[in-house]
């Protein structure tokens, strides 16, 4: 029947989350609707701007183009799984020092990418980065210091092994 | 908690785990049957609410679907691979580097990632007043918006117009055109294998479709045959801007040389008509000719041969004669 709710088991930043949704929920309406992760955000919610990307299996995806059945059986990490138990992600670390986020709508999407990238090449160069983000808009900076904190990142990371 | 933002009308939600058992519930449930690949057409459709189906039969867990495997002396390609799984397969890139470029220069790496050769191939016009929900001749109505006097038609075509002008809008159409690509389709138990001449039609034979795709139908894999393996090959994407969009005009072509010679070709462009077109004029023009500025000249020439351009889209045309042009050029020695 359309319109009903079933139940939906999900791996989130390594927990395990089983919840009720509608049939016709994504990813995105899931995790910011049921599961109060509010971190990816909807932007177009089209699949246009990136401001929705999370990690399937390390892999940047659209979440709100993502039908939330898909996520069973993957890992699913959003913005919030990203810092470990020490602390923040370099990644998120070098945002704040770069001054790399203004009004930061796009930022939960461009750390994701950034961070899929990351354990693609531990050294990008700036094409490559400039590559990886071309589905994430952003519309304050520029993306000219969204760059440079992820190289910042990428050598502090390859820095520490 | 944040507010429900509930988008889409609801729908009922398959993930078959088989090809069989997909066709089942497209048999079972016909006209109200959505089927589902990357999502990137479909949830623009759903969320606008202008497209309702009632079913809505996801193909993302059918492993076999994205397989990629050896055909013959081809290469057979699961209709659900995604563009990431072509972009970074070692044997398209060897022996088919027309398919590769032309899946690179779609959208986005998300998109990549989650988009399909077969969702690419069967997507839906671009044309914003059909997007928009406008009843036209297309969405059922009784006349075209996009040929109005005034309207905005920087986009739409310049060739193969019937009542609709809008145009087809993927990437890796052409080039698989150009590649003498079959598409594999199923109905039931019935399996067609249809060529790309006859899977992209315009809106003189069905208004209502881009291809020949019809309820109950579903497109389970693309072959390329041996035949342009290690060819000469030229891509060119034409948009608005360095970043990714939808192309203006693109333009896909493959060459067997002798010498400096053109023993065979195949030339398709795509943006500039409701379907990929294959400029057959073009290729006898060139073929057994030594490929030479002037010969890539009058490719150029006889490509704008028989178009008509809208109000807005004059420019299309000298863009329609330059791709063809540079690509017989590539060949130039």
């Amino acid at each position: 029947m359309a319109g009903t709710t079933e139940v939906v088991r999900l791996n989130v930043n390594g927990d395990t989350r089983e919840v009720g949704v509608p049939t016709h929920y994504t990813l995105l309406e899931t995790l910011r609707y049921v599961l109060a992760l509010t971190g990816s955000k909807q932007g177009c919610d089209k699949g246009d701007c990136g401001a929705c990307t999370v990690l399937l299996d390390g892999v940047p995806t659209l979440s709100c183009i993502t039908p939330v059945w898909e996520a069973e059986g993957k890992s699913v990490t959003t913005v919030e799984g990203l810092a470990g138990p020490s602390g923040p992600h370099p990644l998120q670390d070098e945002f704040d020092l770069n001054g790399a986020a203004q009004c930061g709508f796009c930022t939960p999407g461009i750390l994701c990418s950034a961070a899929a990238l990351l354990e693609r090449t531990g050294t990008p160069t700036r094409d490559e980065i400039k590559e990886a983000l071309a589905g994430n808009l952003c519309r304050c900076t520029g993306y000219t210091k969204i760059y440079d904190a992820i190289e910042a990142a990428a050598e502090r990371m390859s820095a520490a092994g | 908690m944040g507010t429900i933002r509930d988008m889409i009308a609801p729908f009922d939600f398959f993930q078959p785990a088989t090809v069989d058992d997909a066709l089942a519930l497209l048999s079972e449930h016909g006209d109200d049957a959505w089927v589902l690949a990357g999502g990137l057409d479909s949830f623009d459709w759903f969320k606008d609410r202008i497209k309702r189906p009632k079913v809505v039969v996801d193909l993302g867990v059918i492993e076999s679907l994205s397989a990629i495997s050896e055909s013959g002396d081809g290469l057979e390609i699961g209709a659900m691979a995604s563009l990431t799984s072509i972009v970074n397969h070692a044997r398209i890139r060897a022996d088919y580097p027309l398919l590769t470029t032309a899946a690179e220069h779609v959208a986005t790496p998300q998109i990549r990632n989650q988009g399909t050769l077969g969702g690419n191939v069967s997507q839906d016009t671009r044309c914003w007043y059909y997007r928009s929900g406008w009843p036209c001749y297309r969405a059922g109505g009784n006349t075209c918006y996009a040929a109005a006097p005034q309207a905005m038609n920087r986009e739409h075509c310049i060739l193969g117009a019937s009542r609709c002008v809008a145009v087809s809008p993927s990437d890796t159409a052409p080039a698989l055109f150009a590649l003498d690509a079959t598409m594999v389709v199923r109905h039931g138990r019935r399996e067609r294998v249809i060529d790309a001449e006859d899977f992209f039609i315009g809106p003189s034979t069905d208004i209502t479709r881009m291809t020949i795709l019809e309820a109950g139908d579903l497109l389970t894999s693309i072959r390329i045959p041996a035949q342009w393996a290690g060819a000469r090959v030229y891509y060119e994407k034409v948009r608005d801007r360095g970043s990714w969009d939808f192309a203006l005009e693109s333009v896909a072509a493959a060459f067997r040389m002798d010498g400096d010679m053109v023993a065979d070709a195949r030339v398709v462009v795509n943006g500039v008509a409701p379907y990929p077109v294959r400029l057959e004029a073009v290729e006898r023009s060139i073929i057994g000719s030594r490929a030479s500025e002037d010969l890539a000249i009058g490719a150029g020439e006889v490509a704008i041969q028989g178009v008509r351009s809208l109000r807005h889209n004059d420019y299309k045309v000298p863009m329609m004669r330059n791709l063809v042009k540079r690509a017989v050029r590539s060949v130039v020695a």
